[in-house]
Parts: C-alpha cells; structure tokens; sequence
C-alpha cells in the first residue's frame, strides 16, 4: 500500500491527497511516486494531476462519476487503490539533468548580495551552488517554473521587499531556502544570482516543460561567451 | 474563411472549453471564465460543443468577416450592431460575407462570448485553443487581439443560405435564470482548509468587487478577515473557484486563470455551478457567500448540466424547423 496521511476535499471537483506538512524530500519523492503510479491506472473521471510538495491535486470530471456524492465516491475509490497499490519508490527515480547557468554580472545581479548575506566570497557562492544536488519539487507559478528542493543552507536569503518589475528568461533565484528559474520574462521577487539559456517551457514541445517534477538538477557554471552561444531565448 | 480585427476592444482573447492535462507542468486550465455562456453560444451557432469563441471583456471589438456566417453572442448584455444593425444577444444571427460587426460596451455583466459557425480555427496547443495570457501561448499567437489580426474560421457545420444583410432569429434563449447581473448576488461556497476566527466570517458580510479582479482571480474588499492559525503555508494545489486569504485579510476568488499552486491560505471554494456568475461581476458590484455541503454542491452543478442538455435541445429543435 501506498502510505498517505489524509484525502482532502478542493472545492467540488477535486482532492487533496496528503503524504506530510512539511518541504521534506522523501515526503515529496512519495509525491511523486504516486502520480506516476496514478497516471498509469488512472480511471477515465482523473482527467489530471497537481503534484506540489507534500500533497497531490486529483482533478474529477465530476459527471463521470455521477451520483449523489461526487466527491465521496472518489474519495473511496482513491482510498482503496492507496490500499492495494504497491509502494515502489523507483518509478520516482528519475534522471539529473544538467542546466547551464552563467552566475553573477548582469545575468545575476543579486550574486553579490547572497555571498555577502553569507558571509563568503563570491566564487565560494557559486561553488556551492553548483555542488548541490536538487530535486524538482513540482512545477507551478508559471508554466514550467520548477521549485528546487537541496539548496545549500548557507545560501538561504529573504526575498527582495519590493519585486521586480521584470525578470529576464531563464534567470536563476534564490527565494529563502529554495532555488529556482524563471521560464518567461516577468515580474519576480527571488534573488537572481544567475541565468541559464535554456529555454525551460516551450508549449510546442512535447513534454513543452524541460524539467518535470521528480527530476534531479545540477547547476553548471558558464562564461558569458558560452550563454550567448547556447542562447535560446533570443528570437 | 477569417476574420479581420478592426479594433480590438478592451481585452479580447480566444477561449474554449480548459486545458486538462497540463498541470503538472504549471500550465493552468484556463478557458472560457463563463463557460454557461460559452457553451450556449456555440450550440446556437451549431458548434461542437468545445469550439473555440471571442471572449470580450467589458468593451467590444470591431471586425469585419470575410466569409457569410452565423454568429451569437451571449453572457454579457452587450450593445451590438452589424451594418447598422442592432444585434440581440442569445439568438442565431446570419451576417453577410465582407459586414462590419461593432460590439460597444458591456451594458450588464462583464464577459460576453461571441461564436462563429466551424469555431476560431486557431492550432490545438496542449489539447486546447483557449490563450494562456500569462504564459503567452495557445489562442491567437499567445496574446489578447490586437488591430489587423486576421483569425481563421473552420468549415462550417450547416450551409447557410446567401444573405446580403443581418438575418436575425426570432427565437432566442432566457438566461435571465441563470445569469444574475444585479450589483449584488450570492454565491454558494464550500470549506476550505483553513479555518477563520470566528468560523463564520466568510459569509458574516458583502464584499465590494475590486477593479484590480482578472481572469486570473476577483479581489473582494471587506473587513479583513482573521485567520485561526497565521503561520506562512508551503505552496499547494489551488483551483479555479478557491477563495484565498493573502496577509492583507482579503480575499481573492481564484477565476478560469487561476494558477496551478498557491501559498495563501484557502478559506472557501466557491461551486462549480456558480463561476459564471462571477465571471460576469464588475468592479463596485457586490457579493455574499452562503454556505453549502457537498452533497448540495453536487446537486446544483448536476442541475446546471440538466438545464445545459435541455437548453441544447430546445436549439436542436428550433434549428431543425429553420435554417437559424
């Protein structure tokens, strides 16, 4: 069986399936395990999934199940397919994928800032955060935005009081004690210390998001030369 | 077989039904705010029922169609005219190839859903045409309508016959039931999962619509709200109709373009049957909540689809009788 702590009600046309509280990896790795276990035997009234941290959104066309309690009726089902579905934690092993980030100047103009927050140099910020190992926690804010679970506690810092007006694609930021990256240009309020040219959400492309939740990410530090070469946002 | 935008009105974006099956990668669902009004202009221009339509917003455009069609308008009561024309709303209507629409603005309501037969034929992008405003894709290349954009219109489903002027129907649908424009109106909302102090606060007043509400969600003004428990949340799950409390005590109603997760604290959800509803509330009108369980949820939303199914075939009806 599938351990959860709690089914809740999300309005009149889904669930909340609770594994936890807290930003916990192994909590969010059941996360995920479970939407793909999910996804696989999904009855035709799942019409889709929201995977965030510590729960899973189960989205109900309401009229294929029918009745006169919707909800309930899919709350049951769900109860008794956690109860007879096996755990298996490797369908939630998943790729690392390697993102190019070229740190600080004007593709990062918070670096300095989070190093000296720190209380290190700026090399030592970018050597730390490109020694962690992250894990895409879910997707969410804007299309393809991943929040990043591993980053190095001594990089934590506040988001900026008032939120910039624009933040380039692709930009890197540090938001407390995640990291993350901006897929569109637009307004943000995280620390940007970088920025990859990677383009992270395309709609045409199939998956059109380059991160799915569940993946493992290691940053690469590049030169400015090389960004411009792999730019992908230019159009 | 297209359109031609002549001016583009306030904000005006292709819509269909939603995009279910994207969330996971954050894409929101979006689609038609008043999906009532949507699905009713597209029967009456014998659409499928998931065809794509205008979505207008409180000020009309203006086009020119450049082939014959049937259109309807519906949601907002909507000041409308074709060559000088006036337009009624909830009715067939056979326009002319090469007339000039002109749509004024939104006298009762906010939204109103203009359908042309065989659909806006604008690409299927992650199972929907409907635009994704914020994400800038899907619609008409991502974005709201501008002067001198040009819309393709799909094979239509019934030939008409040539008209050289405005044909109107004689019949047309009362959705005086369904759509409620007073400036102030009730909504039925379900509990969230963050409780208020005292519990009962939610539906203890009126609140003023704000005129920064957007697809995205309705910002209600009122007395703020306290919350029993005010540590910061994790970001989880949200849905369109979810009422959060951000810190400033006042809640925001999530609408069509609601984001896939958020970090407020979620206080209510208002019922899928009532969305229309507030998709068509203006700034400065006022609403209330009432209360309700789910097995009354699930009632009003299965009497909504009813009365939906019976609206579609009173319209098959009609247009088997006449060409309109």
């Amino acid at each position: 069986m599938i351990f959860y702590t709690r089914i809740e009600f999300l309005g009149d046309a889904a669930l909340l399936l609770r594994f936890g509280d807290g930003i916990d990896a192994a909590v969010n790795r059941r996360v995920h395990a479970c939407a793909a276990a999910l996804r696989a035997q999904a009855p035709n009234w799942l019409i889709d999934l929201t995977p965030a941290y510590a729960c899973l959104g189960l989205h109900i066309h309401a009229a294929r199940i029918g009745g006169e309690d919707t909800l309930g009726s899919a709350r049951a089902w769900l109860a008794q397919w956690l109860e007879r579905t096996p755990f298996d934690a490797r369908v939630a092993d998943s790729r690392t994928v390697e993102v190019p980030v070229v740190y600080g100047g004007d593709h990062g103009p918070d670096l300095a800032a989070v190093a000296t927050h720190a209380g290190m140099t700026i090399d030592d910020a970018i050597a730390r955060h490109t020694a962690a190992h992250y894990t895409v926690a879910m997707l969410g804010f804007a299309p393809g935005f991943p929040y990043l679970l591993g980053l190095d506690a001594a990089l934590a810092m506040p988001r900026i009081d008032t939120p910039r007006a624009r933040v380039a694609a692709g930009s890197v930021g540090i938001g407390g004690a995640q990291t993350g990256i901006y897929p569109q240009a637009g307004p943000g309020g995280w620390r940007l210390v970088g920025r990859t040219p990677l383009r992270l959400f395309d709609a045409g492309r199939d998956p059109p998001s380059l991160l799915q939740a569940g993946d493992r990410v290691r940053f690469v530090a590049i030169d400015a030369a090389t960004f411009d070469a792999m730019d992908e946002h230019a159009q | 077989m297209k359109i031609e935008i002549l001016a583009p009105g306030m904000l005006t974006s292709v819509q269909d039904g939603a995009r279910h099956c994207s969330r996971a990668f954050g894409v929101r669902v979006g689609g038609a705010a008043d999906a009532f009004s949507w699905r009713i202009a597209n029967l009456l221009v014998r659409n499928p029922s998931d065809a794509a339509v205008l979505e207008i917003t409180l000020g009309g455009p203006m086009l020119r169609l450049h082939r014959a069609a049937t259109v309807a308008l519906c949601g907002a009561m909507i000041d409308a005219e074709a060559d000088g024309i006036a337009l009624p709303g909830w009715r067939p209507i056979a326009l002319p190839a090469g007339c000039t629409l002109t749509l004024g603005a939104c006298r009762r309501g906010a939204r109103a859903y203009l359908a042309f037969d065989g659909g806006i034929d604008v690409p299927v992008v992650l199972g929907s045409r409907g635009t994704d405003l914020r994400g800038g894709f899907g619609g008409h290349e991502g974005r709201s309508l501008r002067a001198g954009d040009i819309l393709p219109l799909g094979a239509p489903i019934a030939s008409i016959a040539a008209t050289t002027a405005p044909r109107i129907a004689s019949w047309w649908i009362d959705a005086g039931s369904d759509l409620d424009f007073a400036d102030a109106i009730v909504v039925r909302v379900l509990p969230g999962s963050d409780a208020m102090q005292p519990s009962d606060a939610l539906h203890a007043q009126d609140y003023a619509i704000d005129a920064a509400s957007d697809r995205q969600g309705l910002r209600l003004r009122g007395t703020a709200l306290q919350l029993v428990d005010r540590r910061e949340r994790m970001s989880e799950p949200v849905v369109p109709g979810t009422v959060q409390l951000p810190p400033d005590g006042q809640p925001i109603v999530l609408l069509a373009d609601a984001q896939t997760v958020g970090g407020y604290p979620r206080i209510g959800h208002v019922i899928t049957a009532d969305m229309p509803l507030l998709a068509q509330r203006r700034a400065g009108q006022s609403l209330h909540f009432i209360p309700v369980d789910h097995r009354e949820a699930a009632r009003a939303n299965a009497a909504q689809q009813a009365r939906l199914a019976r609206i579609a075939v009173a319209i098959l009806d009609r247009q088997r009788r006449s060409l309109l």
